[in-house]
């Protein structure tokens, strides 16, 4: 193999497809990145054995071949090359050695046999439908912040992705949650999504699929099977196992009969939430809500820290309510509303809260709420 | 404990009035109740600090509830496996001692009547002793179940009498209420406090005083130091120092570059002087509940419901106490003793014994891989108090039921008693074979180490 390749060209895929590689591995093989040089391209894989990336890029190609060097040593050269020089990839005879040359820097890395690079790709994937990349940025915005880190739940450490039916109308539909706060996002059903299974893509699969897709412009396509999706975009193909896990019954949990209506200038309610959080303890980050009618009192206390309290104008107009929330939650939750106003759907102090955005409903999220 | 000098106090034990000072010189009885426990000591109007210990606790709490035992050898302990927790007084006539293993205790004494230890009991009347202690100043540091020291600096006003005339009262009200002997060990620190406490068992009373404290201690092993263990003791005897008289000849700066940070210690205690402080306890860290099985199991069929078992055991301690924990811990010891925890974060507190036993569960298959254990354990950390614990959990609709089963599982208990209602999960041919008894201990700051046997 021997190309040669602009190193911006080279970096960026080269940046992407480094960070599923884990600094440390058992399996020397995983270190490594999949380069294949054909047809005026240069693909470059990397694999953790639970997702891998591949991204495609032209270069000049001069002779075509297979090779697999160290991934975050390559990336670390490649990003130390001065900016607008020529890299030149070259293998040697026997593959078991990678040159990488640019002005006069000369480097040579040990390479493995292309033949052990595992292949995760291979089965059919039956469902397959087309979404924005904002659209795709928004079911993982929404919905991330809410994925559980617990070991013993691992179904829960990640992203439902299913099709539902939401008062008649289908939609597809992204849900997480941790026990303390559920997020629910959907959208129209894209065609070809009515039949797909339900699936759980796991954190670090949505974690990459987010940073990639940052700033891509166009069309997402989503290809899955019961136990694997793939996310193709532009010269990108994320490829991840699903988690072999059935999703709780999240409707069940959903309030239907939450009659306290509180409606807050979003910004300033998440503002004067942060402000008085300060105070809060580390460990438990509690903010209590006193709500009367038309105005709400937020407050902090703790042994160490002293109290904190403010007022903010609202909506109101059941009956006074006192309830406490994890400020870092209600944070997370606010953070994703984009109207002006965010609805909260109380019950009493110690049931679940619905919390919306005003003008947008594909978006709920459910918050439980702490003793204060 | 010198002999005593000829300006010495003295105070008897059983009518607490203080006597001439020439009283314990003729005639060995109080002139005024008859009784001839009285105690002597230059300092013993003027010591505080003391360390309280109940005598063969466990043995004497089952010998007060079966009288029949008094004259008999008695022996606390799990199964043939297990360990002697607490040995009687007749019982340790034939040399058995805590922490011995069954086997060589029975061996020692085949007419022993062994007890399973009733943990619930033992710590009701243990919280009982507590509450007669803080009758008399709330400068209590426990260390277990059975003892405590006391500060009683500054006392003297409100009880008008000296500390020791204090701590005699307190001791026979104790007896009086409980029917628990303890003895007492009286001095002017910690240290001294504690090894008072040994020298005059049971039933007994010893003061160290600061005149006599260098004296003392110079005879006597460096094991007497707390803090100096197996391996510390091997080091410092293969250096040649055997007694603490050896370590009072030698200069703290040199100890403690040879020995490191205890090396201060053993400066320091060596001549009396230990200045911590008596602190009232801190609030439990941790609480759990293990058992030591009577053969290997390394089926994990066979370890569930005793998993079971043990959860429902640490969960009605958690319940009494009002504690709720959010960190699971399981703790397994392997036939070749090697321990083993593991611990998961719940995403909540919890004290419901079904949700510590899905935690465990979930450990424990990891775990059970063909080798075989001898104990297991179950416990939680990271304490809460109960109300926000187990509240309702979004990724678990079904969490809710549970609870509410659970609770009426307990109502029913609670009026007929705890074997009224029980799971299926806990009935399995395992839990009969290995006759579950469980160990409960709880841990603070102060006292990280488990405490197996008691004095």
């Amino acid at each position: 193999m021997k190309i040669v390749i602009d190193r911006a060209a080279l970096l960026k895929p080269l940046g992407h497809v480094q960070s599923v590689v884990e600094r440390r591995n058992t399996i020397p093989i995983l270190s490594n990145v999949l380069l294949k040089a054909a047809d005026g391209r240069l693909s470059l894989s990397t694999t953790d054995m639970d997702m891998d990336i591949v991204e495609s890029v032209a270069c000049d190609v001069s002779e075509a071949g297979i090779v697999t060097v160290p991934a975050h040593t390559l990336y670390d050269i490649v990003r130390k090359l001065p900016d607008g020089s020529d890299v030149e990839l070259a293998a040697s005879g026997d593959v078991s050695r990678v040159t990488i040359r640019a002005g006069r820097s000369n480097f040579s890395l040990p390479a493995l046999m292309p033949e052990e690079f595992p292949a995760l790709s291979g089965d059919a994937l039956p469902h397959s439908f087309v979404i924005s990349a904002a659209d795709a940025c928004m079911l993982i915005d929404r919905t991330r912040f809410a994925i559980s880190t617990e070991e013993t739940r691992y179904y829960l450490n990640g992203i439902f992705l299913h099709a539902a039916d939401a008062d008649g109308v289908k939609v597809l539909r992204a849900v997480a949650t941790d026990g303390h706060r559920l997020a629910r996002v959907q959208m129209p059903l894209p065609e070809g999504a009515a039949e797909m299974p339900g699936v759980i893509v796991p954190r670090k699969a949505v974690n990459e699929v987010r940073k990639l897709i940052d700033g891509a412009d166009g069309d997402v396509t989503i290809s899955l099977s019961d136990t694997k999706l793939r996310v193709s975009f532009e010269d990108t193909v994320v490829t991840t196992k699903l988690i072999d896990g059935t999703f709780p019954d999240y409707e069940r949990v959903i309030p239907s009969g939450n009659d306290k209506m509180l409606h807050v200038d979003r910004q300033r309610f998440s503002e004067a939430v942060d402000r008085v959080a300060t105070i809060s303890t580390e460990k438990s980050r509690s903010v209590k809500l006193a709500v009367t009618s038309g105005q709400l009192t937020l407050s902090a206390s703790s042994p160490d820290n002293g109290t904190a309290q403010e007022e903010v104008e609202v909506d109101y107009s059941a009956s006074d309510i006192e309830i406490g929330f994890n400020s870092k939650y209600l944070l997370d939750i606010t953070g994703q509303i984009e109207g002006e106003r965010a609805v909260f759907q109380l019950a009493d102090q110690a049931s679940p809260t619905i919390i919306l955005d005003q003008d947008d409903e594909s978006a709920l999220y459910v918050l439980m709420p702490m003793r204060v | 404990m010198t002999e005593q000098a000829p300006d010495s106090p003295v105070l008897c034990r059983d009518c607490f009035a203080w006597l001439p000072e020439t009283a314990k010189h003729g005639d060995a009885r109080c002139p005024k109740c008859g009784s001839p426990r009285m105690v002597s000591h230059p300092e013993l109007r003027a010591l505080a600090i003391a360390h309280i210990d109940c005598d063969a606790f466990y043995a004497t709490v089952e010998k007060r509830d079966n009288p029949e035992l008094r004259s008999k050898p008695v022996i606390v302990g799990g199964g043939r496996r297990g360990v002697v927790s607490a040995a009687c007084y007749v019982a340790r006539t034939y040399g058995i001692r805590s922490a011995m293993p069954m086997f060589k205790a029975l061996k020692a004494c085949p007419s022993a009547v062994v007890i399973k230890p009733d943990m619930q009991k033992y710590s009701r009347v243990g919280k009982q002793i507590r509450e007669l202690m803080l009758s008399v100043t709330p400068m209590i540091e426990p260390i277990s179940i059975d003892e405590a020291f006391l500060d009683l600096t500054g006392t003297e006003r409100l009880h008008h009498a000296p500390p020791s005339e204090t701590l005699c009262r307190l001791v026979a009200r104790i007896e009086a209420e409980t029917g628990i002997t303890a003895s007492i060990g009286l001095s002017y620190n910690k240290f001294l406090a504690k090894v008072a406490s040994d020298l005059d068992k049971p039933r007994g009373f010893a003061a160290i005083g600061r005149e006599e404290a260098t004296e003392f201690l110079k005879n006597r092993s460096v094991t007497t130091i707390w803090g100096v263990g197996k391996s510390l003791h091997e080091k410092l005897r293969s250096d040649g120092i055997e007694t603490v008289g050896h370590l009072q000849g030698m200069e703290e700066a040199a100890l403690i570059r040879r020995y490191g940070g205890i090396g201060m210690r053993l400066a320091r205690f060596s001549h009396g002087r230990d200045d911590r402080k008596i602190e009232p306890r801190s609030p439990a860290k941790s609480v759990s509940c293990e058992t030591t099985f009577a053969d290997d199991i390394s089926e994990l069929g066979e370890l569930d419901p005793i998993l079971w078992r043990l959860c429902e055991e640490l969960s009605t301690r958690l319940k009494t106490k009002a504690l709720s924990g959010k960190t699971i811990v399981l703790k397994l010891k392997t036939s070749d003793f090697k321990g083993i925890t593991r611990q998961v974060h719940h995403h909540g507190s919890t004290q419901m014994a079904d949700t510590l036993y899905r935690a465990g569960k979930h450990l424990l298959e990891r775990e059970t891989d063909g080798r075989k254990f001898r104990l297991m354990g179950i416990g939680v950390s990271d304490l809460a108090d109960p109300d926000g614990a187990d509240l309702p959990d979004l990724a678990d609709p079904e969490m809710e039921h549970r609870r509410k089963v659970e609770h009426a599982m307990d109502a029913v208990r609670a009026k007929l008693g705890t074997k009224a209602i029980e799971k299926g999960r806990g009935f399995k041919k395992a839990v009969e074979k290995q006759g579950i008894s469980a160990r409960m201990s709880e841990e603070n700051a102060h006292m990280p180490e488990e405490k197996e046997g008691d004095s």
